[in-house]
């Protein structure tokens, strides 16, 4: 049991320094996710010339497309490493549990938006001129994150075997993740100008990535396998 | 055949004796919607022996060897590496089996070396460092060790997608046309690691479309036409005549 365990992780990590020293070496997702999830944050503010009073009922719900808009971008690479042969074979070829891909995959992902939130929040702080460079925006982000990635792993293997990928990837998530964008949003407003609306938006947010990373990881040998 | 243990931390697997079979397949079937592939396969291969897999194009050869490497599952019928069925035991089966498809099996943005060493993490081996320098030299790869796959050309790909195929000591080895692509001196190589290694007691079973080489290097040859099994017997009993006779049945006599 224990070796299992330990094979596991040993595994895991493996496909993760793998993805990561890949993603070193072509960059084709870090760049594109970061510029892209700036230029997002500066579109908004212009568009919206905020006001002083409009900021904080605004300025979450833009970082939180901004976060969105840029981890689809990341989630549309998840498998194109593994399918530039045309196939997972390799992966699924060697004696690997399948929990143990998509963990690899998941965490992954968590750290190129990861990558992008940690130079998108502080330019976010100072674009918008509002305090959320706290450590109460940790949690927040980063079970924000969990939950895109959890169910966009997921799909990304569906939609990878798809020649419409890139169309129906944004699809396939964008619905799903609604509650936990909308947890994450009240959650970061909550931070920037608490008003004790009662609500347990990080509470909501943990329960949606409960379901989520329970689902997906089931689910994903049967997409994954034939 | 020479003892040889396959051990990982979760099993420890001692490869059939020389008389038992490796690999069997009972009436394997295997249709994609309506349309059948492969049609009551039925075949048994020895410990240490080396089966060549025949056929024309569409014939089923690839898709047999992806159903016997995990890759895909049985419509109907059944298959076992060393006794392990390769549906309900397919993570142990994949232990067993060292698998070289039409494209190289490795990531072309790692080097030759760390492609070799994520593969032994993957198979949980603690000599993987040890492994990957051996092959590497075997596979005359040494001095590309260090770059990148992408810049290697398709006969160096080729050998060390072989070298992943061998990484784990496996008890099976599955080769999809391992030739194409290749130049004279890097099939000699290929040729020569894999009697090495029958000698050790590799069984092995490949495809290929150069069908006097494929008898030549076999003891055994399987002929598929249509998904259908017309000829599984010894390789010595099977002349070029007979097999143009065989592919002229159903391939328009072209090879």
């Amino acid at each position: 049991m224990m070796a299992s365990l330990q094979l596991f992780w040993q595994q895991t990590l493996a496909m993760l320094w793998k993805d990561i020293r890949c993603e070193l070496r072509t960059r084709q997702v870090w760049g594109g996710m970061a510029l892209f999830a700036l230029l997002v944050l500066v579109v908004f503010n212009f568009a919206f010339d905020l006001r002083v009073n409009d900021k904080v009922a605004v300025a979450p719900g833009a970082l939180w497309i901004a976060f969105v808009f840029a981890s689809i971008l990341g989630l549309g690479r998840t498998f194109a490493a593994e399918l530039e042969h045309g196939s997972m074979d390799r992966l699924l070829i060697c004696p690997v549990d399948r929990k143990a891909i998509y963990c690899a995959k998941l965490l992954g992902n968590m750290a190129f938006i990861g990558v992008v939130e940690i130079i998108a929040v502080p330019l976010f702080a100072a674009a918008y001129d509002l305090p959320v460079l706290t450590l109460g925006i940790i949690p927040i982000v980063l079970l924000g994150t969990l939950g895109i990635a959890a169910i966009g792993t997921l799909f990304s293997a569906i939609a990878s075997n798809t020649r419409a990928r890139e169309v129906l990837l944004p699809l396939l998530v964008f619905p799903l993740i609604i509650p936990v964008v909308i947890g994450a949003v009240r959650a970061t407003q909550e931070l920037v100008s608490p008003v004790g609306d009662g609500v347990p938006w990080l509470g909501l947010i943990i329960a949606f990535d409960v379901i989520f990373l329970s689902v997906s990881a089931v689910m994903f040998q049967y997409v994954v396998e034939e | 055949m020479s003892a040889q243990t396959f051990s990982s931390p979760d099993i420890a697997v001692t490869p059939a004796p020389a008389s038992q079979a490796v690999v069997t397949a009972a009436s394997l079937t295997k249709r994609y919607g309506l349309r059948p592939v492969l049609r009551n396969v039925s075949f048994s291969l020895a410990s240490g022996k080396t089966l060549a897999l025949l056929g024309p194009n569409g014939a089923g050869k690839t898709t047999l060897l992806r159903l016997l490497a995990t890759l895909a599952k049985p419509s109907a019928g059944e298959a076992t590496i060393c006794g392990f069925d390769v549906v309900a035991d397919a993570n142990v089966v994949r232990r067993l089996i060292g698998y070289v498809g039409h494209q190289p099996p490795v990531y072309d943005d790692l080097t030759g070396r760390e492609n070799l060493l994520f593969f032994a993490r993957m198979y949980g081996l603690p000599d993987g460092p040890a492994r990957a320098q051996l092959l590497l030299e075997r596979v005359g790869l040494r001095a590309k060790a260090n770059d990148r796959v992408r810049t290697y050309s398709r006969g160096q790909a080729q050998r060390l997608a072989l070298a992943r195929g061998l990484l784990h000591h496996p008890a099976l080895l599955l080769l999809d046309e391992p030739d194409t692509g290749l130049d004279d001196d890097a099939i000699e190589l290929l040729h020569e690691l894999l009697q090495e290694r029958q000698m050790a007691g590799l069984t092995t079973i490949f495809t290929t479309h150069q069908l006097e080489r494929g008898i030549q290097q076999s003891d055994e040859t399987l002929v598929l036409l249509g998904g259908r099994v017309v000829f599984a017997g010894a390789s010595s009993a099977l002349t070029l005549a007979d097999l143009r006779r065989l592919y002229g049945g159903q391939a328009g006599g072209t090879l």
